[in-house]
């Protein structure tokens, strides 16, 4: 079989282009890792427990960022669950087919919307918003801040989160719900009884899954979380996350050391994206398995 | 291995000389030392219960088998004294055609383009008039041009059953094959559209040879000249049709005429 | 045993509940709606989408450079991305089997989660730095990388979904296996696989952060992929975080340009895949 049958080489073709593929991500790994060397050389460990992030004194700590991320991306989740699932319930148990279908469209639709024009809707909605909260409340009304990002971010998951809870409610089958309306429950008593244990742990990856891309997303965030590069003190606070800290400094990052640490941040992001993903796939394929 | 005495050869020439087949699906064999010869222009039936390996047996004979993932061919199958085994796929489905279960037009080509997809898809560019030509010529030989000829450029699978089925014989007869493999084409057909392609494979053998499987014993005894029996993978009985159904010398034979097995 | 009418009560208001906070999200998404439509349409003029930027203050200013620029990245990201995708689906739907599929399936799943930025870094690496300059193609790359595991997954899918036996038709007919590949399968799933490419496209036409470090922006026409170009997200972005009125209410009418390019691919994609599971009737 040499170079002149055209099927070896169309097959050739596919075989290079996907392991190509395979090549790209793994480049992409250790781009990120070749661009890290220089700031985990100089600071190791420190970077992930460094308080201070101070590129004029080239001492750069990331865990402000962490925290913001964190802090943000949980938030988007708590405030984003009730109203997913009540979603996703809604959309696969109680809407009929027509009406379902149609939310559902206008649901994905919606998230298709890019992230820049929910950070602009951010910055001339909901930080006066915020900041009337704020004053009610009695804090320093920034309006920016880290409760302004964790509440645009639970209003960009939501419809992610929201499709996945429908489809794995949707994979419930007809036999069991049937089974418990037979002996006698409600209709409430079948979801809570029935539907959500039986996809609860596609439901946990379906928000592992939002948890991923939120931990990710960048504009929205950048435009509202206020930019400051300090521990946050309260939740109230001004903030940056691993991506926003990114996306403002990256281009101004005049010294070697301060591109390399960013760098590092974004593997750091790589990295825990990573590893969310692929938490949520061992769910899903133990529920496939099943 | 069938027995010696089982296997008749057939009188006439020979197209298909088969020795010791052997057909594997990963290490389960399908077909198991099938040693026969298959007569020019004549229907040979090759008949059994399911998963006997008779549909294996077919796909052998154009190397289609050997696309099933971890399938194996072993043994010798002689068309016209070459070993096809040896020879390209690609130039042995050329000369050995194949019509299928359930019909298989190309969804997204219109009738016109169906008959000549083996020509089109293989970039063999055609002259308008010898185009026409050929699928007027390969829609008559299938019976269906008076039906389909004002509604050419229609798509393929606005058709109907029956005459999707008769599409793809007409798709497989343009290549001019010398050989036609037929897998039990009417299986997925109503009573109607069986009896006009069994009288259509009547009418082809004059031209082309034809093997065809089937597991329905009565359009075996309607069509065809020859009869083969296979059971378990082995080719039990073969012989000329009559003979096979009248006085069958193997008992498994015997039982499966009678209906004994399903 | 807990009385039936307590029981029915919990149902009643479980649905109530349920329902009212199914609904209540919608809120804010429309009102997003509302806003780029209430305060984007009234900035659309011919001059908005025929001119370059203007500094803040001078009237006309427009967004033309940065549609262009769009629309560059996309066809460039498009064509680096849609024929690798493609092919490579070809090679998940028809010949992988075992292990090296897996592998290059969990890469295509990795490929899908890295954050849209990172893929910005990486961008940079690998074109911006080098070249020792910004430019459209190291932007292109960056979004192709989003675009290509999307084609390549609903490529895979959609091939698989093709019945054996049109694979059986064209082979049986001694056709090669590589041209029932691109005359056959290829044709047979075309609107499956416009479809995937579409959501890719619609994907990245409103992605920022890829391009933030790579095509960088650029205030004038530009027609090189080797410069920087604008593009609709980086225009909205820059104008967002701007105290200049004029500004703002032009990144308004940016964001409804690209949202109408981003909905109407969308809506296109799904149009086509309703046809396709009509077809399949």
């Amino acid at each position: 079989m040499g170079w002149g049958d055209p099927d070896r080489i169309f097959y050739r073709l596919c075989w290079g282009l996907s392991l190509g593929m395979v090549f790209l991500v793994i480049g992409i790994g250790i781009t990120l890792f070749w661009g890290s060397l220089p700031s985990l050389k100089a600071f190791g460990w420190h970077f992930l427990v460094g308080r201070i992030w101070d590129p004029v004194n080239e001492k750069f700590g990331a865990l402000p960022f962490l925290v913001g991320t964190l802090i943000t991306s949980f938030g988007a989740l708590i405030l984003t669950l009730p109203f997913a699932l009540s979603s996703g319930i809604f959309l696969a148990e109680y809407a009929p087919p027509r009406v379902a279908d149609g939310l559902s469209t206008v649901i994905d639709l919606l998230a298709g919307i890019p992230s820049v024009i929910y950070g602009l809707w951010a910055l001339f909605y909901l930080v006066p918003l915020v900041r009337w909260v704020e004053m009610k409340l009695g804090v320093i009304p920034f309006g920016l801040g880290l409760p302004t990002a964790s509440l645009v971010l639970a209003v960009m998951i939501l419809p992610y989160a929201a499709s996945i809870i429908r489809e794995v409610l949707r994979m419930v089958p007809h036999e069991l719900k049937e089974a418990a309306y037979g002996l006698g429950a409600t209709r409430w008593e079948v979801i809570r009884g029935v539907s959500i244990p039986y996809g609860l742990s596609g439901i946990v990856a379906g928000l592992l899954l939002s948890l991923g891309r939120a931990l990710g997303e960048t504009m929205a965030v950048t435009m509202v979380i206020g930019n400051r590069s300090e521990m946050p003190r309260s939740p109230w606070d001004l903030a940056n996350t691993m991506a926003s800290v990114i996306a403002n400094e990256f281009t101004e990052a005049s010294k070697d050391i301060h591109l390399s640490a960013l760098i590092e941040i974004g593997l750091l992001l790589f990295l825990i994206t990573l590893g969310v993903n692929i938490l949520a796939r061992i769910i899903i394929l133990r529920l496939q398995v099943r | 291995m069938g027995n010696r005495e089982t296997i008749v050869d057939p009188r006439g020439p020979i197209i298909f000389d088969i020795r010791n087949l052997w057909a594997y699906y990963g290490e389960k064999p399908a077909v198991k030392g099938v040693t026969c010869k298959i007569p020019e222009k004549r229907v040979t039936a090759v008949m059994g219960p399911s998963g006997c390996g008779k549909t294996t047996f077919i796909r052998c004979l154009n190397r289609l088998h050997e696309l099933s993932p971890g399938a194996r061919v072993e043994g010798e199958i002689f068309l016209r004294g070459k070993n096809i085994l040896e020879i390209d796929p690609v130039v042995v489905r050329r000369r050995v055609g194949m019509v299928f279960q359930k019909p298989n037009p190309f969804p997204t080509m219109t009738i016109y383009d169906n008959v000549l997809a083996g020509y089109k898809l293989l970039g063999i560019k055609l002259r308008r008039e010898e185009a026409d030509r050929l699928v007027e010529e390969a829609l008559r030989k299938a019976a269906l041009w008076d039906e389909v000829k004002d509604s050419l450029h229609k798509r393929g699978t606005y058709l109907s059953g029956g005459q999707q089925q008769r599409l793809c014989i007409a798709r497989a007869l343009a290549v001019k094959p010398e050989v036609l493999l037929m897998d039990e084409p009417t299986s997925a057909l109503d009573p109607k559209s069986t009896a006009k392609i069994e009288e259509l494979v009547v009418e082809l053998k004059k031209s082309v040879t034809i093997v065809i499987v089937t597991h329905n014993i009565a359009q075996a005894g309607r069509v065809s000249d020859y009869a083969a029996f296979f059971y378990l993978g082995e080719l039990v009985e073969f012989g000329p049709t009559s003979q096979l159904f009248t006085v069958p010398r193997d008992k498994r034979t015997e039982e499966f005429l009678k209906g004994k097995f399903g | 045993m807990r009385s039936i009418l307590w029981r029915k009560f919990k149902d009643r208001s479980a649905l109530l509940v349920i329902t009212v906070l199914a609904f209540l999200p919608a809120l804010p998404l429309f009102h997003i709606l509302y806003g780029i439509f209430r305060l984007g349409l009234p900035a659309f003029s011919w001059s908005f989408f025929t001119h370059l930027p203007t500094p803040p203050g001078e009237p006309n200013g427009g967004v033309g450079n940065a549609i262009v620029g769009t629309l560059m990245l996309s066809m460039l990201a498009s064509a680096l991305a849609i024929p690798v995708g493609i092919l490579s689906g070809v090679y998940l739907s028809e010949y992988a089997r075992g292990r090296f599929g897996e592998v290059v399936r969990v890469a295509a799943d990795v490929l899908q989660g890295v954050p849209s930025i990172v893929l910005g870094i990486v961008g940079y690496l690998w074109l911006v730095k080098p070249m020792g300059h910004f430019s459209a193609l190291s932007g292109a790359v960056a979004l192709s990388l989003m675009m290509l595991p999307v084609i390549v997954r609903s490529t895979e899918e959609i091939l698989r979904m093709l019945p054996y036996t049109l694979r059986e038709a064209s082979l049986s007919l001694g056709v090669n296996y590589w041209r029932t590949v691109i005359k056959v399968l290829i044709p047979t799933g075309l609107v499956g696989i416009t479809t995937g490419i579409l959501v890719a496209l619609s994907r990245i036409m409103g992605e920022t952060a890829p391009l933030l470090f790579t095509a960088f922006g650029n205030p004038f026409w530009n027609f090189n992929p080797l410069q920087p170009v604008d593009a609709l997200p980086l225009t909205v972005f820059k104008y967002a975080i701007s105290p200049y009125q004029d500004w703002i209410r032009q990144a308004w009418g940016a964001s409804a340009v690209l949202t109408l390019m981003v909905l109407g691919l969308n809506l296109i994609s799904r149009i086509l895949a309703r046809r396709l599971s009509g077809d399949g009737k």
